[in-house]
Protein backbone atom coordinates (compact mmCIF):
# COMPACT_ATOMS: atom_id res chain seq x y z
CA UNK A 1 0.00 0.00 0.00
CA UNK A 2 1.02 3.41 -0.55
CA UNK A 3 -0.20 6.88 0.92
CA UNK A 4 -0.78 9.43 -1.22
CA UNK A 5 -1.52 13.39 0.24
CA UNK A 6 -3.31 16.02 -1.49
CA UNK A 7 -2.21 18.85 0.72
CA UNK A 8 -3.79 21.76 -0.65
CA UNK A 9 -7.06 20.13 0.78
CA UNK A 10 -5.67 19.80 4.41
CA UNK A 11 -7.59 21.87 6.72
CA UNK A 12 -5.88 20.46 9.94
CA UNK A 13 -8.62 18.35 11.26
CA UNK A 14 -6.51 16.18 12.89
CA UNK A 15 -8.54 12.92 11.86
CA UNK A 16 -5.58 11.12 10.36
CA UNK A 17 -2.81 11.83 13.40
CA UNK A 18 -5.58 11.18 15.95
CA UNK A 19 -6.13 7.76 14.72
CA UNK A 20 -2.58 6.66 12.97
CA UNK A 21 -0.59 8.29 15.02
CA UNK A 22 2.37 6.43 13.02
CA UNK A 23 1.59 7.46 9.64
CA UNK A 24 0.54 11.08 10.09
CA UNK A 25 1.50 14.16 12.39
CA UNK A 26 0.57 17.93 11.62
CA UNK A 27 2.71 20.65 11.38
CA UNK A 28 3.57 22.70 13.90
CA UNK A 29 3.46 25.74 11.73
CA UNK A 30 0.42 25.50 10.39
CA UNK A 31 -1.16 22.60 11.20
CA UNK A 32 -1.80 20.61 8.40
CA UNK A 33 -1.08 17.08 7.53
CA UNK A 34 2.90 15.44 7.72
CA UNK A 35 2.88 11.94 6.12
CA UNK A 36 5.78 10.29 8.34
CA UNK A 37 5.24 7.19 5.98
CA UNK A 38 4.77 6.75 2.67
CA UNK A 39 4.54 2.59 2.06
CA UNK A 40 3.08 1.84 5.76
CA UNK A 41 3.44 -2.02 7.02
CA UNK A 42 0.86 -4.16 6.65
CA UNK A 43 0.03 -4.35 10.29
CA UNK A 44 -0.73 0.02 9.93
CA UNK A 45 -2.79 -0.84 6.37
CA UNK A 46 -6.04 -0.66 8.65
CA UNK A 47 -5.27 2.12 10.82
CA UNK A 48 -4.75 3.75 7.09
CA UNK A 49 -7.83 3.14 6.30
CA UNK A 50 -9.50 4.26 8.95
CA UNK A 51 -7.91 7.59 8.83
CA UNK A 52 -8.62 7.81 5.16
CA UNK A 53 -12.09 7.20 5.87
CA UNK A 54 -12.36 9.64 8.39
CA UNK A 55 -10.31 12.85 6.67
CA UNK A 56 -13.33 15.32 6.43
CA UNK A 57 -11.52 16.58 2.97
CA UNK A 58 -10.59 13.31 1.41
CA UNK A 59 -6.85 14.54 1.95
CA UNK A 60 -5.65 11.07 2.27
CA UNK A 61 -5.64 8.42 -0.95
CA UNK A 62 -4.51 4.97 -0.52
CA UNK A 63 -3.12 2.99 -3.58
CA UNK A 64 -3.28 -0.36 -2.80
CA UNK A 65 -0.54 -2.61 -4.53
CA UNK A 66 -2.09 -4.84 -6.91
CA UNK B 1 -46.81 11.27 -15.45
CA UNK B 2 -46.21 14.83 -13.12
CA UNK B 3 -44.67 13.99 -9.77
CA UNK B 4 -46.65 15.99 -7.14
CA UNK B 5 -44.31 18.00 -4.91
CA UNK B 6 -44.74 17.12 -1.15
CA UNK B 7 -45.81 19.98 0.74
CA UNK B 8 -43.03 22.12 2.55
CA UNK B 9 -42.70 21.37 6.75
CA UNK B 10 -40.75 22.84 8.73
CA UNK B 11 -37.60 21.66 10.75
CA UNK B 12 -39.37 19.02 12.96
CA UNK B 13 -37.94 19.70 16.41
CA UNK B 14 -40.02 17.64 18.94
CA UNK B 15 -38.64 14.89 20.16
CA UNK B 16 -40.13 12.11 22.25
CA UNK B 17 -37.32 10.68 24.44
CA UNK B 18 -34.88 13.09 25.36
CA UNK B 19 -31.42 11.23 23.79
CA UNK B 20 -33.39 10.46 20.41
CA UNK B 21 -33.99 13.07 17.69
CA UNK B 22 -37.63 13.61 16.82
CA UNK B 23 -39.24 10.74 14.78
CA UNK B 24 -39.78 12.69 11.93
CA UNK B 25 -36.46 12.15 10.64
CA UNK B 26 -36.57 8.60 10.59
CA UNK B 27 -39.55 8.39 8.18
CA UNK B 28 -38.19 11.18 5.91
CA UNK B 29 -34.72 9.49 5.79
CA UNK B 30 -36.50 6.66 4.38
CA UNK B 31 -39.08 8.07 1.79
CA UNK B 32 -38.05 11.26 1.17
CA UNK B 33 -34.17 11.64 2.15
CA UNK B 34 -34.11 14.90 0.55
CA UNK B 35 -36.99 16.95 1.57
CA UNK B 36 -39.31 20.49 1.34
CA UNK B 37 -38.32 22.86 3.81
CA UNK B 38 -40.19 25.75 5.04
CA UNK B 39 -38.20 28.61 6.51
CA UNK B 40 -39.44 31.30 8.94
CA UNK B 41 -38.59 33.58 6.31
CA UNK B 42 -41.54 32.46 4.04
CA UNK B 43 -38.67 30.82 1.82
CA UNK B 44 -38.67 27.04 0.81
CA UNK B 45 -35.13 24.90 0.67
CA UNK B 46 -34.48 21.30 1.76
CA UNK B 47 -33.71 18.82 4.35
CA UNK B 48 -31.26 16.53 3.88
CA UNK B 49 -31.34 13.08 6.88
CA UNK B 50 -29.12 10.47 5.04
CA UNK B 51 -25.33 10.24 5.77
CA UNK B 52 -23.99 10.01 2.66
CA UNK B 53 -26.17 13.33 1.18
CA UNK B 54 -25.04 15.10 4.30
CA UNK B 55 -21.43 14.08 3.86
CA UNK B 56 -21.41 15.04 0.18
CA UNK B 57 -23.12 18.43 0.73
CA UNK B 58 -20.66 19.30 3.56
CA UNK B 59 -18.11 18.42 1.05
CA UNK B 60 -19.03 20.34 -1.77
CA UNK B 61 -17.57 24.03 -2.68
CA UNK B 62 -20.68 25.06 -4.57
CA UNK B 63 -22.34 25.31 -1.27
CA UNK B 64 -21.47 28.32 0.86
CA UNK B 65 -21.44 28.63 4.34
CA UNK B 66 -22.39 32.44 4.19
CA UNK B 67 -24.87 32.63 7.52
CA UNK B 68 -26.14 36.04 5.95
CA UNK B 69 -27.32 34.62 2.47
CA UNK B 70 -29.04 31.50 4.24
CA UNK B 71 -32.43 31.13 5.16
CA UNK B 72 -32.54 29.61 9.06
CA UNK B 73 -34.27 26.89 10.29
CA UNK B 74 -35.90 27.89 13.42
CA UNK B 75 -35.45 31.48 13.79
CA UNK B 76 -34.45 34.53 10.89
CA UNK B 77 -32.44 37.25 13.04
CA UNK B 78 -32.58 40.36 11.79
CA UNK B 79 -29.54 41.72 10.75
CA UNK B 80 -27.90 45.02 11.32
CA UNK B 81 -25.26 47.11 8.82
CA UNK B 82 -23.28 46.58 11.77
CA UNK B 83 -23.51 42.89 11.92
CA UNK B 84 -22.57 42.20 8.99
CA UNK B 85 -19.08 44.70 9.31
CA UNK B 86 -18.88 42.49 12.41
CA UNK B 87 -17.89 39.16 11.08
CA UNK B 88 -14.82 39.84 10.17
CA UNK B 89 -12.41 36.73 11.10
CA UNK B 90 -15.91 35.01 12.15
CA UNK B 91 -14.62 31.55 9.73
CA UNK B 92 -17.76 29.34 10.04
CA UNK B 93 -19.38 31.80 7.91
CA UNK B 94 -16.61 32.55 5.43
CA UNK B 95 -16.05 30.21 2.15
CA UNK B 96 -12.63 29.83 0.47
CA UNK B 97 -10.59 31.37 -0.01
CA UNK B 98 -11.17 33.73 2.92
CA UNK B 99 -12.12 31.18 5.33
CA UNK B 100 -8.55 29.02 4.25
CA UNK B 101 -6.67 32.10 5.82
CA UNK B 102 -7.97 31.98 9.11
CA UNK B 103 -8.40 28.35 9.55
CA UNK B 104 -4.22 27.91 8.27
CA UNK B 105 -3.54 30.87 11.29
CA UNK B 106 -5.55 28.73 13.34
CA UNK B 107 -4.71 25.50 13.41
CA UNK B 108 -1.67 24.89 14.55
CA UNK B 109 -3.01 25.68 17.97
CA UNK B 110 -5.70 23.18 17.79
CA UNK B 111 -4.07 20.15 16.81
CA UNK B 112 -3.48 16.53 18.19
CA UNK B 113 -0.46 17.07 20.01
CA UNK B 114 -0.97 20.33 21.49
CA UNK B 115 -4.19 19.67 23.00
CA UNK B 116 -2.66 16.60 24.37
CA UNK B 117 -0.44 19.17 26.40
CA UNK B 118 -3.07 20.31 27.94
CA UNK B 119 -4.15 17.02 29.91
CA UNK B 120 -2.19 17.80 32.63
CA UNK B 121 -3.49 20.64 33.20
CA UNK B 122 -6.98 19.84 32.52
CA UNK B 123 -6.80 17.28 34.84
CA UNK B 124 -5.51 19.57 37.58
CA UNK B 125 -9.19 21.70 36.55
CA UNK B 126 -11.04 18.44 36.84
CA UNK B 127 -9.46 17.42 40.11
CA UNK B 128 -10.50 21.04 41.34
CA UNK B 129 -13.88 20.91 40.65
CA UNK B 130 -14.58 16.74 41.81
CA UNK B 131 -13.19 18.55 45.43
CA UNK B 132 -15.52 21.45 45.57
CA UNK B 133 -18.28 18.88 44.30
CA UNK B 134 -17.57 16.52 47.25
CA UNK B 135 -17.19 19.13 49.57
CA UNK B 136 -20.32 21.26 49.16
CA UNK B 137 -22.94 17.82 47.91
CA UNK B 138 -24.40 15.77 47.52
CA UNK B 139 -26.55 16.58 45.96
CA UNK B 140 -24.80 18.86 43.30
CA UNK B 141 -26.07 20.42 39.92
CA UNK B 142 -23.69 18.60 37.55
CA UNK B 143 -23.99 21.68 34.80
CA UNK B 144 -22.94 24.53 36.88
CA UNK B 145 -20.28 22.62 39.09
CA UNK B 146 -18.50 20.49 36.47
CA UNK B 147 -19.59 20.34 33.33
CA UNK B 148 -19.94 24.69 32.59
CA UNK B 149 -17.01 25.48 34.72
CA UNK B 150 -14.65 23.28 33.17
CA UNK B 151 -14.34 24.08 29.18
CA UNK B 152 -15.67 27.59 30.29
CA UNK B 153 -12.22 27.72 32.34
CA UNK B 154 -10.09 26.02 29.61
CA UNK B 155 -11.32 28.07 26.64
CA UNK B 156 -10.51 31.24 28.55
CA UNK B 157 -7.13 30.18 29.80
CA UNK B 158 -6.25 29.24 26.16
CA UNK B 159 -7.71 32.30 24.74
CA UNK B 160 -6.48 34.92 27.50
CA UNK B 161 -9.65 35.42 28.42
CA UNK B 162 -10.29 36.73 32.29
CA UNK B 163 -12.14 33.86 33.87
CA UNK B 164 -13.44 36.59 36.67
CA UNK B 165 -15.64 38.01 33.26
CA UNK B 166 -17.51 34.62 32.97
CA UNK B 167 -20.68 36.72 35.16
CA UNK B 168 -21.35 38.85 31.71
CA UNK B 169 -20.19 36.24 28.87
CA UNK B 170 -21.73 33.50 29.95
CA UNK B 171 -25.23 35.08 30.49
CA UNK B 172 -24.64 37.25 26.44
CA UNK B 173 -24.11 33.31 25.01
CA UNK B 174 -26.98 31.60 26.72
CA UNK B 175 -29.13 34.33 25.29
CA UNK B 176 -27.96 33.80 21.92
CA UNK B 177 -28.54 30.03 22.25
CA UNK B 178 -32.15 30.62 22.74
CA UNK B 179 -34.16 29.55 20.08
CA UNK B 180 -36.70 32.17 21.05
CA UNK B 181 -34.51 35.37 21.91
CA UNK B 182 -35.88 38.64 20.58
CA UNK B 183 -34.42 40.93 18.54
CA UNK B 184 -34.01 43.32 20.89
CA UNK B 185 -32.48 40.69 23.46
CA UNK B 186 -30.35 39.08 20.46
CA UNK B 187 -28.96 42.57 19.55
CA UNK B 188 -27.95 43.85 23.02
CA UNK B 189 -26.17 40.50 23.86
CA UNK B 190 -24.26 40.20 20.41
CA UNK B 191 -23.36 43.75 20.48
CA UNK B 192 -21.91 43.91 24.09
CA UNK B 193 -19.71 40.62 23.29
CA UNK B 194 -19.10 42.52 20.71
CA UNK B 195 -17.92 45.21 22.92
CA UNK B 196 -16.10 42.76 25.05
CA UNK B 197 -13.66 41.44 22.92
CA UNK B 198 -12.80 44.31 21.10
CA UNK B 199 -12.28 46.11 24.84
CA UNK B 200 -9.95 42.55 25.43
CA UNK B 201 -8.06 42.75 21.67
CA UNK B 202 -7.14 46.76 22.89
CA UNK B 203 -6.19 45.84 26.05
CA UNK B 204 -3.81 43.15 24.81
CA UNK B 205 -2.04 45.08 22.30
CA UNK B 206 -1.45 46.79 25.48
CA UNK B 207 -0.20 44.25 27.51
CA UNK B 208 0.25 40.89 26.04
CA UNK B 209 0.28 37.60 27.68
CA UNK B 210 1.49 34.29 26.01
CA UNK B 211 -1.95 32.95 25.51
CA UNK B 212 -3.63 32.65 21.91
CA UNK B 213 -5.15 35.97 20.98
CA UNK B 214 -1.67 37.56 21.78
CA UNK B 215 0.02 35.44 19.72
CA UNK B 216 -1.86 36.39 17.28
CA UNK B 217 -1.83 39.53 17.19
CA UNK B 218 2.21 39.36 17.99
CA UNK B 219 1.29 37.43 14.35
CA UNK B 220 3.34 34.60 15.11
CA UNK B 221 2.39 32.89 11.70
CA UNK B 222 4.08 36.01 9.75
CA UNK B 223 7.45 34.41 11.82
CA UNK B 224 6.47 31.23 10.31
CA UNK B 225 6.40 32.56 7.03
CA UNK B 226 2.44 32.44 6.44
CA UNK B 227 1.37 34.84 4.25
CA UNK B 228 -0.75 37.72 4.65
CA UNK B 229 -1.28 37.08 8.71
CA UNK B 230 -1.63 40.89 9.97
CA UNK B 231 -5.21 40.65 11.94
CA UNK B 232 -7.38 43.53 12.16
CA UNK B 233 -8.80 44.36 15.51
CA UNK B 234 -11.69 43.46 13.75
CA UNK B 235 -10.76 40.56 12.66
CA UNK B 236 -8.96 39.37 16.41
CA UNK B 237 -12.30 40.15 17.95
CA UNK B 238 -14.71 38.03 15.79
CA UNK B 239 -11.95 35.35 15.94
CA UNK B 240 -12.29 36.12 19.84
CA UNK B 241 -15.94 35.59 20.03
CA UNK B 242 -16.44 32.20 17.89
CA UNK B 243 -13.71 30.62 20.25
CA UNK B 244 -15.18 31.44 22.94
CA UNK B 245 -18.60 30.95 22.36
CA UNK B 246 -17.72 27.71 20.45
CA UNK B 247 -15.28 26.62 23.44
CA UNK B 248 -18.24 27.07 26.04
CA UNK B 249 -21.34 24.94 25.46
CA UNK B 250 -20.37 22.50 23.24
CA UNK B 251 -18.13 20.72 25.66
CA UNK B 252 -19.92 21.77 28.58
CA UNK B 253 -23.62 20.00 27.09
CA UNK B 254 -21.37 16.70 25.94
CA UNK B 255 -20.29 16.31 29.80
CA UNK B 256 -23.89 16.84 31.07
CA UNK B 257 -26.01 15.11 28.65
CA UNK B 258 -23.17 12.40 28.46
CA UNK B 259 -23.03 12.30 32.19
CA UNK B 260 -26.98 11.95 32.26
CA UNK B 261 -26.81 9.63 28.91
CA UNK B 262 -24.37 6.99 30.89
CA UNK B 263 -26.24 6.61 33.91
CA UNK B 264 -29.49 5.55 32.26
CA UNK B 265 -27.91 3.02 30.41
CA UNK B 266 -26.21 1.45 33.32
CA UNK B 267 -24.68 -1.19 31.40
CA UNK B 268 -22.94 0.99 29.01
CA UNK B 269 -21.27 2.84 31.99
CA UNK B 270 -20.31 -0.50 33.69
CA UNK B 271 -18.15 -1.41 30.14
CA UNK B 272 -16.90 2.12 30.91
CA UNK B 273 -15.87 1.71 34.13
CA UNK B 274 -14.62 -1.97 33.95
CA UNK B 275 -11.90 -0.68 30.75
CA UNK B 276 -11.08 2.75 30.96
CA UNK B 277 -8.84 2.32 27.86
CA UNK B 278 -12.19 2.12 25.83
CA UNK B 279 -13.03 6.15 26.79
CA UNK B 280 -11.72 7.55 23.63
CA UNK B 281 -14.46 4.74 21.51
CA UNK B 282 -17.29 5.98 23.85
CA UNK B 283 -16.87 9.55 23.66
CA UNK B 284 -16.91 9.07 20.10
CA UNK B 285 -19.97 7.35 20.29
CA UNK B 286 -21.31 9.96 22.68
CA UNK B 287 -20.60 12.47 20.47
CA UNK B 288 -22.64 10.28 17.35
CA UNK B 289 -25.22 9.17 19.84
CA UNK B 290 -26.63 12.88 21.38
CA UNK B 291 -25.50 14.97 18.25
CA UNK B 292 -25.67 18.14 20.39
CA UNK B 293 -25.84 20.54 17.56
CA UNK B 294 -29.41 19.82 17.26
CA UNK B 295 -30.70 21.32 14.34
CA UNK B 296 -27.98 20.92 11.99
CA UNK B 297 -25.95 23.36 10.19
CA UNK B 298 -26.91 25.01 6.92
CA UNK B 299 -25.05 25.79 2.72
CA UNK B 300 -26.62 28.09 0.73
CA UNK B 301 -26.24 26.30 -3.12
CA UNK B 302 -23.88 28.97 -5.54
CA UNK B 303 -25.47 27.33 -8.31
CA UNK B 304 -27.81 24.37 -9.39
CA UNK B 305 -27.10 21.20 -8.02
CA UNK B 306 -28.05 17.85 -7.70
CA UNK B 307 -28.81 15.72 -4.94
CA UNK B 308 -30.18 12.62 -4.54
CA UNK B 309 -32.29 13.03 -7.36
CA UNK B 310 -33.41 16.25 -6.89
CA UNK B 311 -32.40 19.94 -8.05
CA UNK B 312 -31.53 22.75 -5.48
CA UNK B 313 -31.52 25.78 -7.54
CA UNK B 314 -28.67 28.46 -6.96
CA UNK B 315 -29.81 30.77 -3.45
CA UNK B 316 -31.62 27.95 -1.76
CA UNK B 317 -30.70 27.26 1.18
CA UNK B 318 -30.00 23.22 2.73
CA UNK B 319 -30.16 21.90 5.93
CA UNK B 320 -27.85 19.33 6.43
CA UNK B 321 -29.15 17.19 9.87
CA UNK B 322 -26.15 16.14 11.83
CA UNK B 323 -28.46 13.76 13.69
CA UNK B 324 -30.61 12.53 11.51
CA UNK B 325 -27.39 11.61 9.72
CA UNK B 326 -25.70 10.20 12.59
CA UNK B 327 -29.05 7.94 13.11
CA UNK B 328 -28.79 6.47 9.27
CA UNK B 329 -28.63 2.29 9.36
CA UNK B 330 -27.16 2.40 6.23
CA UNK B 331 -24.10 3.63 7.82
CA UNK B 332 -24.24 2.59 12.26
CA UNK B 333 -25.81 -0.47 12.46
CA UNK B 334 -28.37 -0.30 15.10
CA UNK B 335 -28.25 3.01 15.32
CA UNK B 336 -30.87 4.18 18.05
CA UNK B 337 -28.46 2.16 20.74
CA UNK B 338 -25.60 3.63 22.66
CA UNK B 339 -22.69 1.34 22.26
CA UNK B 340 -19.63 2.47 24.08
CA UNK B 341 -17.67 0.15 22.01
CA UNK B 342 -19.00 0.86 18.27
CA UNK B 343 -15.92 0.79 16.09
CA UNK B 344 -15.27 2.87 12.96
CA UNK B 345 -17.44 5.59 14.02
CA UNK B 346 -18.01 7.62 10.71
CA UNK B 347 -20.20 10.18 12.84
CA UNK B 348 -21.13 14.04 11.40
CA UNK B 349 -21.25 15.45 15.34
CA UNK B 350 -18.17 18.20 13.78
CA UNK B 351 -19.60 18.39 10.82
CA UNK B 352 -17.37 17.10 7.44
CA UNK B 353 -15.40 19.27 4.58
CA UNK B 354 -13.69 22.11 4.97
CA UNK B 355 -15.29 23.51 8.26
CA UNK B 356 -15.16 20.45 10.49
CA UNK B 357 -15.14 21.26 13.96
CA UNK B 358 -11.91 23.44 14.59
CA UNK B 359 -11.89 22.57 17.86
CA UNK B 360 -12.65 18.82 18.10
CA UNK B 361 -9.27 17.67 19.68
CA UNK B 362 -9.80 20.19 22.42
CA UNK B 363 -13.44 18.94 22.63
CA UNK B 364 -11.53 15.27 23.00
CA UNK B 365 -8.79 15.73 25.47
CA UNK B 366 -11.39 17.34 27.82
CA UNK B 367 -13.78 14.51 27.40
CA UNK B 368 -11.44 12.13 27.83
CA UNK B 369 -10.03 13.83 31.21
CA UNK B 370 -13.42 14.82 32.47
CA UNK B 371 -15.67 11.34 32.03
CA UNK B 372 -13.47 8.93 33.83
CA UNK B 373 -12.46 11.44 36.91
CA UNK B 374 -16.29 12.15 37.19
CA UNK B 375 -17.32 8.78 37.19
CA UNK B 376 -13.86 7.26 39.14
CA UNK B 377 -14.45 9.59 42.02
CA UNK B 378 -18.04 9.25 42.40
CA UNK B 379 -19.02 5.32 42.18
CA UNK B 380 -22.61 5.61 43.06
CA UNK B 381 -23.02 8.61 41.15
CA UNK B 382 -26.85 8.85 40.44
CA UNK B 383 -29.71 11.01 39.60
CA UNK B 384 -30.87 13.09 42.60
CA UNK B 385 -34.57 13.35 41.24
CA UNK B 386 -37.06 11.46 38.69
CA UNK B 387 -35.74 11.60 34.71
CA UNK B 388 -39.20 13.54 33.91
CA UNK B 389 -37.65 16.33 36.01
CA UNK B 390 -34.23 16.92 34.42
CA UNK B 391 -35.00 19.83 32.13
CA UNK B 392 -34.03 19.05 28.55
CA UNK B 393 -32.46 21.85 25.99
CA UNK B 394 -35.01 21.54 23.60
CA UNK B 395 -35.25 25.58 23.56
CA UNK B 396 -31.41 25.83 23.01
CA UNK B 397 -30.13 25.64 19.93
CA UNK B 398 -27.41 23.57 21.42
CA UNK B 399 -29.10 20.46 22.89
CA UNK B 400 -28.16 19.38 26.53
CA UNK B 401 -29.71 19.79 29.75
CA UNK B 402 -30.25 22.90 31.83
CA UNK B 403 -29.59 21.10 35.06
CA UNK B 404 -28.42 17.79 36.30
CA UNK B 405 -29.07 17.06 39.93
CA UNK B 406 -26.82 14.32 41.06
CA UNK B 407 -26.32 12.69 44.28
CA UNK B 408 -24.02 9.85 45.53
CA UNK B 409 -23.07 7.90 49.05
CA UNK B 410 -20.87 10.14 51.04
C1 LIG C 1 -18.22 18.45 21.62
C2 LIG C 1 -18.11 19.61 21.32
C3 LIG C 1 -18.27 20.24 19.95
C4 LIG C 1 -19.14 19.95 18.93
C5 LIG C 1 -20.20 18.86 18.89
C6 LIG C 1 -18.84 20.87 17.85
C7 LIG C 1 -19.48 20.89 16.62
C8 LIG C 1 -19.10 21.65 15.54
C9 LIG C 1 -19.68 21.57 14.21
C10 LIG C 1 -20.81 20.64 13.80
C11 LIG C 1 -19.03 22.46 13.41
C12 LIG C 1 -19.25 22.68 11.91
C13 LIG C 1 -20.25 23.74 11.62
C14 LIG C 1 -20.55 23.86 10.13
O1 LIG C 1 -20.06 23.08 9.32
O2 LIG C 1 -21.32 24.76 9.77
C15 LIG C 1 -18.05 23.13 14.24
C16 LIG C 1 -17.21 24.13 13.81
C17 LIG C 1 -16.38 24.84 14.65
N1 LIG C 1 -16.09 24.57 15.98
FE1 LIG C 1 -16.89 23.08 17.09
N2 LIG C 1 -17.82 21.70 18.24
C18 LIG C 1 -17.44 21.34 19.51
C19 LIG C 1 -16.44 21.91 20.28
C20 LIG C 1 -15.69 23.00 19.91
C21 LIG C 1 -14.70 23.63 20.74
C22 LIG C 1 -14.29 23.17 22.15
C23 LIG C 1 -14.22 24.67 20.04
C24 LIG C 1 -13.18 25.61 20.58
C25 LIG C 1 -12.22 26.10 20.10
C26 LIG C 1 -14.89 24.70 18.73
C27 LIG C 1 -14.67 25.60 17.71
C28 LIG C 1 -15.21 25.52 16.44
C29 LIG C 1 -14.89 26.45 15.36
C30 LIG C 1 -13.94 27.63 15.42
C31 LIG C 1 -15.62 26.03 14.23
C32 LIG C 1 -15.62 26.64 12.82
C33 LIG C 1 -14.58 25.97 11.97
C34 LIG C 1 -14.55 26.44 10.54
O3 LIG C 1 -15.48 27.10 10.08
O4 LIG C 1 -13.56 26.12 9.87
N3 LIG C 1 -15.78 23.66 18.71
N4 LIG C 1 -18.10 22.61 15.54
S1 LIG D 1 -7.58 14.41 8.64
FE1 LIG D 1 -7.40 15.23 6.59
S2 LIG D 1 -7.79 17.41 6.78
FE2 LIG D 1 -7.42 16.63 8.83
S3 LIG D 1 -5.25 16.97 9.18
FE3 LIG D 1 -5.44 14.92 8.41
S4 LIG D 1 -5.22 15.13 6.21
FE4 LIG D 1 -5.60 17.17 6.98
Amino acid sequence: MRIRIDHDRCRGAGQCALNAPELFDQSDDDGTVVLLDDRPPPELHDSARIAAELCPNAVIRLVEDS
Amino acid sequence: MRVTQPAAAPLPTRRSCPFDPPREYEHLREREPISRLAFPDGKTGWLLTRHEDVRAVLADDRFSSDRLRASLPLRQPTIRPEDVKARAGMLISLDPPEHTRYRRLLTRYFTVRRMRALTPRIEQIVDDHLVAMERSGPPTDLVRAFALPIPSLVICELLGVPYADRGMFQGWMSTLLRIDVTDEDAFAARDALKDYMLDLVTTKRAHPDDALLSRLIAGEGAAQGLPDTALSDQELAGIGRLLLVAGHETTANMLALGTYALLRHPGQLKLLRERPASVDRAIEELLRYLTIVQFGTVRVAREDVEIAGRTVRAGETVVASLSAANRDPERFAHPARLDVARELNQHVAFGHGVHQCLGQQLARTEMRVAFPALFARFPTLRLAVDPERVPMRDDMFLYGVHELPLTWDR
